[in-house]
């Protein structure tokens, strides 16, 4: 929801990056705050993922460019730990899995560092247990998930849920949900975005990553940004998605020919 | 080594041979006189060694130490630490020589399980037939010296079809500086017995010392026997170990060996599949940092067929520390149906980190299944951002990646308290940063 004068969140200016000296991105702006959700659409590697794993500090991306504040602090100087404790969640496209390490004893710990910086309790194994078998009712997930390998041999679906229930866990500031769509069913889709908007609320803020309708639909956006080789292009509101839905993106390419077109 | 170091060594060490026999039978002494000759027949070994190509023993070789004293002012307080609350049985040995007052032993009536000297004469039957008849000591300079020193020894009988529900838990414990000790063990498991041996070598201080130990395990028909070795000596001391183990007809041995590594570090694993339908099933984890080096030779031999052999070793290689796996699997020409898989996977957890891994299969038979591999690698990038990613620091992160990749080893070990107390240490001996 829009909240009249209410804090900014993230703001990034004229962010660039590359990887391998490849630019990937070439000047991104964008300004967050509290309460809003955005969604970014835009074609297969436009630099969604890489945007998402920037913010969330990924050492193999050089910043070449630009700044990003996120509550007020300079983001891009902190770790990538810190800027989690600091509140901002990252739920992966491809999320990874670590076998060896259980689900439980990688949410406990999660969640504790996360308490700790914010100078509230922590759970203990048992007392975890309880605390975290509710959020999963949320998601209707299976308590088995909690004794497995995180995210080994988990499917598509499931994967993305053991991320939101991350989210639901952490309580983050900003959440970035890079395609929590892609790969659930529409049961899923419906029970996890649901599990989303519970969480959301006017004092956090959430960036949704996709390609579908389909999220918006449940998941209402307040503004619709497009990004194209590394730049939004546009922003608009969240019929801009419907129009995409329906249109693609090719009109952007040409209005955008055309503006530059123009300028030049 | 040159020939002056060679004959210090082994010069000082044979300086106190013969031992004092007390009341050792003449089949005793004869054993230990012939492992004596065949210490004088054979060297130290060099690189030039194919068994020792990767590990060089040379600093053992200026080193004097002499046996170790059989004394002890050790309370139980002082090892309580190490004590398993689910092992009913544990055998205590400080610097290769048994404590009686630290051990104990119950329901004697269900096994026989004591120190050698106290069965030489009553089981000498057995004994005679058994012991020093797995451990080869004519190819082997360590296995030689330790059995020309016999004297004391965890000996341990399965009666027939006698099923031992505790695990029995033998505790070697180093306490002395610069001396050479000689554990010993013998368990043999009579036909369809079960039992469970947790082999531990322990150090009350950061002294330097030389433990050469031997274990033989012999299996009749249809015998189980899980064996948990663990190897967490001082940081100073050379570990010189060799285990032999031989299987009768459809027996079952169950191996998890832990080394957490000392100055040098090496464990000969040879195990006999001798009648058919016999199973093995071997895991080793390496675990060592700093400059040390840690050697791990197994042998399975499949003697006959029908047999089953599974194998996983993995390594953890922090610092400027070296490991070494060599894993030979022996199918001869009828063992048939041969079933056999061997994986090496190592982790190095720094640039200075170095591993030597070799499988050695030698198959005569040609209808056998044989699968093996070996991978070195690093801790996942992307594995550390995705923890990170989520508030954890790198130095957790990557601990906890470590823990994830020896934890399938240590789930193996049957044994809650020695498992979780393995856990921890795993869990706080990982903490190099990448750099
Ligand atoms: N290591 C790399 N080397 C070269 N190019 C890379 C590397 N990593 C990513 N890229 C490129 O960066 C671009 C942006 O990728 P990114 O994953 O951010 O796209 P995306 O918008 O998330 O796409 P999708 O919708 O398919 O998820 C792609 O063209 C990709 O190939
Ligand atoms: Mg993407």
């Amino acid at each position: 929801m829009i909240v009249e004068n209410s804090k900014t969140i993230l703001s990034v200016q004229g962010l660039r990056a590359s990887i391998d000296g490849i630019d990937i991105l070439k000047g991104i702006d964008l300004t967050v705050k509290s309460g809003e959700i955005h969604a970014i659409m835009g074609l297969n590697g436009s630099g969604k993922s890489t945007f998402a794993k920037v913010l969330a500090g990924h050492a193999d991306y050089a910043i070449t460019g630009g700044s990003v504040q996120f509550e007020g602090k300079n983001l891009l100087e902190l770790p990538p730990e810190e800027r989690a404790r600091a509140g901002l969640f990252l739920a992966f496209q491809y999320p990874i899995e670590i076998p060896g390490v259980a689900n439980t004893q990688f949410l406990r710990l999660a969640y504790n560092t996360v308490q700790a910086q914010r100078g509230k309790e922590e759970l203990d194994p048992l007392e975890f247990d309880d605390f975290v078998r509710e959020k999963m009712k949320l998601l209707e997930m299976k308590s088995d998930f909690l004794d497995r390998s995180v995210n080994e041999g988990f499917s598509g679906g499931e994967k993305k849920r053991n991320e939101i229930l991350q989210m639901a866990l952490l309580e983050p500031k900003l959440s970035i949900l890079d395609e929590m769509d892609s790969g659930l069913d529409i049961d899923a889709l419906r029970i996890v975005a649901n599990g989303v908007n519970r969480i959301a609320n006017k004092d956090n803020a959430i960036i949704l990553v996709t390609h579908y309708q389909r999220l918006l639909d449940y998941i209402v956006p307040d503004y619709v940004h497009v990004m194209q080789a590394g730049c939004i292009v546009m922003t608009g509101g969240k019929e801009l998605a419907l129009e995409l839905e329906t249109r693609g993106y090719d009109w952007l390419h040409e209005n955008r020919r055309s503006l530059s077109g123009a300028s030049a | 080594m040159n020939a002056t170091a060679q004959l210090d060594y082994l010069a000082s060490l044979l300086k106190c041979w013969p031992i004092k026999q007390t009341e050792a039978q003449a089949w005793l002494n004869q054993l230990r006189m012939q492992a004596f000759d065949c210490v004088g027949t054979q060297k130290l070994p060099t690189r030039r060694d194919e068994e020792w190509r990767f590990t060089d023993i040379s600093s053992l070789a200026p080193l004097t130490y002499q046996p170790s004293r059989p004394e002890c002012n050790l309370q139980a307080r002082d090892l309580e630490r190490w004590y398993l609350k689910e092992a009913k049985h544990r055998l205590v040995f400080v610097d290769g020589h048994y404590v009686g007052h630290l051990s104990t032993v119950a329901d004697p009536l269900q096994l026989t399980i004591g120190n050698l000297p106290d069965f030489v004469s009553s089981h000498a039957a057995i004994l005679e037939f058994q012991l020093g008849r797995h451990a080869a000591f004519d190819r082997n300079i360590f296995t030689a010296l330790n059995t020309a020193f016999l004297r004391d020894g965890a000996v341990i009988c399965i009666p027939k079809n006698t099923v031992i529900a505790e695990p029995i838990h033998v505790l070697f414990v180093a306490t002395q500086n610069e001396v050479t000790s000689y554990p010993r063990c013998l368990l043999l498991g009579e036909a369809g017995s079960q039992v469970t041996l947790i082999e531990d070598y322990v150090a009350l201080s950061q002294s330097a010392y030389i433990t050469n130990s031997v274990t033989e395990i012999g299996l009749a028909a249809n015998a189980h026997a899980k064996h948990i070795r663990i190897q967490r000596d001082s940081p100073q001391a050379f570990h010189l170990a060799s285990c032999a183990v031989s299987q009768a007809h459809a027996s079952h041995y169950q191996s998890v060996s832990i080394s957490l590594g000392s100055q040098i570090s090496r464990y000969n694993l040879d195990v006999k599949l001798a009648d058919e339908a016999a199973e093995c099933d071997i895991d080793g984890l390496t675990l060592i940092a700093d400059r040390q080096l840690a050697d791990t030779h197994t042998c399975i031999d499949h003697a006959k067929p029908n047999g089953t052999s599974r194998q996983q070793h993995k390594c953890i290689v922090d610092g400027s520390a070296h490991a070494v796996f060599n894993g030979k699997i022996v199918v001869h020409p009828h063992a048939q149906r041969t079933n056999s898989s061997q994986s090496s996977r190592n982790l190095l957890l720094s640039k200075t980190a170095q591993v030597d891994t070799k499988p050695q299969l030698e198959i005569f038979a040609d209808d056998v299944k044989c699968a093996h591999g070996a991978t070195v690698g690093q801790l996942d990038r992307e594995e550390i951002f995705y923890l990170e990613s989520r508030g954890l620091s790198e130095v957790v992160a990557r601990n906890l990646l470590t823990y994830a990749f020896a934890a399938e080893i240590l789930s193996r070990i049957p044994i809650v308290s020695l498992k979780r107390q393995l856990e921890q240490t795993v869990l706080s001996r990982t903490r190099s940063n990448p750099s």
